[in-house]
């Protein structure tokens, strides 16, 4: 039993981190249907921000909480930003061109994203402070930190406002509307590349937020912890269906148990085997996904 | 000054030219019927005018203003509406949100949002009754209207419809083209691109006929509707009986 919950635990802190990157590539593939091959990089990017956010401010006298919360919104931001320069100065030329002239910027895109990290920062590790302590309780016998509360009720919060976001506001329903048809939002006035830097800067953010996290918690970052992650991410948004929002969450969690699961029952050497077989079996009996309703049109 | 001048437009599709030097009027209070066949690039004109096809060569007034550069989301906020060919309404969106995106541009003053809203409701009652219903499952007729309704949310200055009879049963049609005279009759003028010659002349105050990206007749609509080689391409639909 505390076997159980501590797995549980532990698989729901990780899929939470899943779940904030997985949502950036359903988004952006719900509204210009590109597999966003860089963005697993600026989920990377973000914990690297992060990280030089709090280093700057280790000599401050700034609590840890406040630290940190700083270092959040710096990096969502920033991160945030840079999304929507590359969505500009990479994506938006070639929306008209052939799937796969976007798909190669893409894929340059994350290399220069890696390569530049591990220029400025080296390619070694970085160590994030240790903020938070690893200070927890235990119930039922498993332990619990605080940090990995606090982590999934923030991402929670962020995916809630997500959803809030674009069911409930006017730009939110622009951008479902430009999912399913380009011109007929720009005959409703939609500004339509606006909307799509707007979609960029948002999976940004939501993916700086879970490497400023995930760099809290694990504490070690390097320049291409993207790459694995956003694998897996993207796996995720696939299992939960590409293009939905809600799907990504579940997805994001949903692999994050499983992660947790396969290596604690069984070894954590089997865990990517077990993921993947999980997503096979469930896109051979639901290609479109857990909550996919369309089929997945071009590419 | 017409409310809207196009001037010697010309529109291409990669090496095809379209559009081969169109020139068109709309002034205000107006019905236009646009016609010819398919292919004809009734839809490229609309789409050209409307910003969603840019145009190689040629000028659109609109209001005074040149737009035939303006990006279509502005040319929209200029009090231009384009129901486009095959409706094009959001089908996995509630019809109230399909409507709400119609009045995008006033996403900031929610009540004049409602109002419009109601109007558009008050037009369509059909509508009313289904407005939390995804637009999709809707049937032809009422995709139609919402299509209609959308564009009408922000009360253009100029509303151009492309083929807005397409696949629908008689009677339907004819409460559109009634909707169409009644949209009219509330200042807007309208652009109407249509196969249904012979009604679309019916109702409209002049008309155009498009040939293979020209213009090879513009007149009156009653003086169209009996010129004997409009009577023979499109009225009828069979030259034979021209020849009779
Ligand atoms: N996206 C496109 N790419 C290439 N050619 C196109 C495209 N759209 C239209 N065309 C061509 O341009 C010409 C004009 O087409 P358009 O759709 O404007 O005609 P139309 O008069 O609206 O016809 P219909 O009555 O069938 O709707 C046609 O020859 C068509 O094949
Ligand atoms: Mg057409």
């Amino acid at each position: 039993m505390s076997a159980f919950l501590q797995f549980l635990v532990n698989g729901l802190t990780v899929g939470s981190f899943y779940a904030l990157v997985a949502l950036g590539y359903t988004m952006i593939y719900g509204i210009i249907r590109l597999i966003n091959f860089a963005h697993g990089d600026i989920f990377m990017v973000g914990a690297f921000v992060g990280w030089t956010v709090l280093a700057a401010l280790a000599a401050s006298h700034l609590p840890a909480l406040a630290a940190l919360g700083v270092a959040l919104v710096v990096a969502m931001a920033a991160t945030g930003a840079l999304g929507l320069v590359i969505e500009r100065v990479a994506y938006q030329p070639l929306l008209k061109a052939p799937r796969l002239s976007i798909l190669i910027t893409a894929l340059g895109a994350s290399l220069a994203l890696e390569n530049g990290v591990m220029l400025k920062y080296g390619a070694g590790f970085e160590t994030y402070p240790h903020l938070l302590a690893g200070a927890g309780f235990s119930v039922l016998g498993a332990q619990v930190k605080y940090a990995q509360v606090g982590f999934f009720l923030l991402s929670l919060a962020l995916m809630a406002g997500l959803y809030l976001f674009v069911h409930r506001t006017p730009v939110g329903t622009a951008m479902r509307a430009l999912a399913l048809d380009q011109d007929a939002a720009r005959l409703m006035g939609v500004n339509v590349e606006g909307v799509i830097m707007l979609t960029f800067f948002l999976g940004s953010a939501l993916a700086a937020a879970a490497g400023v996290m995930y760099g809290t918690y694990y504490t070690q970052i390097n320049f291409m912890m993207g790459f694995l992650l956003g694998l897996r991410a993207f796996t995720a948004a696939v299992l939960g269906g590409i293009g939905n929002i809600p799907g990504a969450m579940v997805g994001g969690l949903l692999i994050g148990l499983l992660e947790a699961f396969s290596s604690g029952y069984i070894s954590g050497q089997w865990k990517d085997v077990i993921v993947f077989a999980v997503l096979i079996l469930v896109l051979v009996v639901k290609p479109t996904g857990l909550f996919g309703e369309r089929v997945v049109e071009r590419m | 000054m017409a409310l809207l001048e196009v001037r010697d437009l010309h529109t291409f599709y990669g090496s095809v030219e379209a559009l081969k030097g169109v020139s068109l009027d709309v002034d205000e209070g107006e019905i236009v019927a646009l016609i010819g066949s398919n292919g004809a690039g009734k839809t490229t004109t609309l789409r050209t005018i409307s910003g969603l096809e840019r145009a190689r060569a040629g000028t659109v007034r609109f209001a005074g203003r040149d737009i035939t550069r303006a990006p279509a989301h502005e040319i929209v906020a200029l009090g231009l509406g384009h129901v486009p060919e095959g409706r094009r309404i959001f089908s996995g969106l509630t019809v109230e949100e399909n409507l709400n995106l119609g009045g995008y541009l006033l996403r900031r003053q929610p009540a004049l949002l409602k109002e419009r809203r109601d109007e558009v409701y008050a037009i369509f009652p059909r509508l009313a009754e289904r407005r939390h219903q995804l637009a999709g499952t809707l049937s032809g007729g009422e995709q139609q209207m919402l299509a209609i309704g959308r564009a009408l949310m922000l009360q253009p200055k100029l509303l151009a419809l492309d083929e807005p009879s397409m696949g629908l049963a008689p009677m339907l049609v004819r409460t559109i083209f009634g909707i169409i005279q009644e949209i009219r009759r509330r200042g807007t003028a309208v652009l109407l691109v249509e196969q249904n010659a012979r009604q679309a002349l019916r109702i409209a105050d002049r008309g155009y006929v498009l040939e293979t990206g020209r213009i090879v007749l513009s007149d009156d609509a009653a003086k169209l509707a009996a010129d004997p080689r409009v009577r023979a391409a499109y009225l009828g639909g069979h030259v034979e009986a021209a020849a009779r």
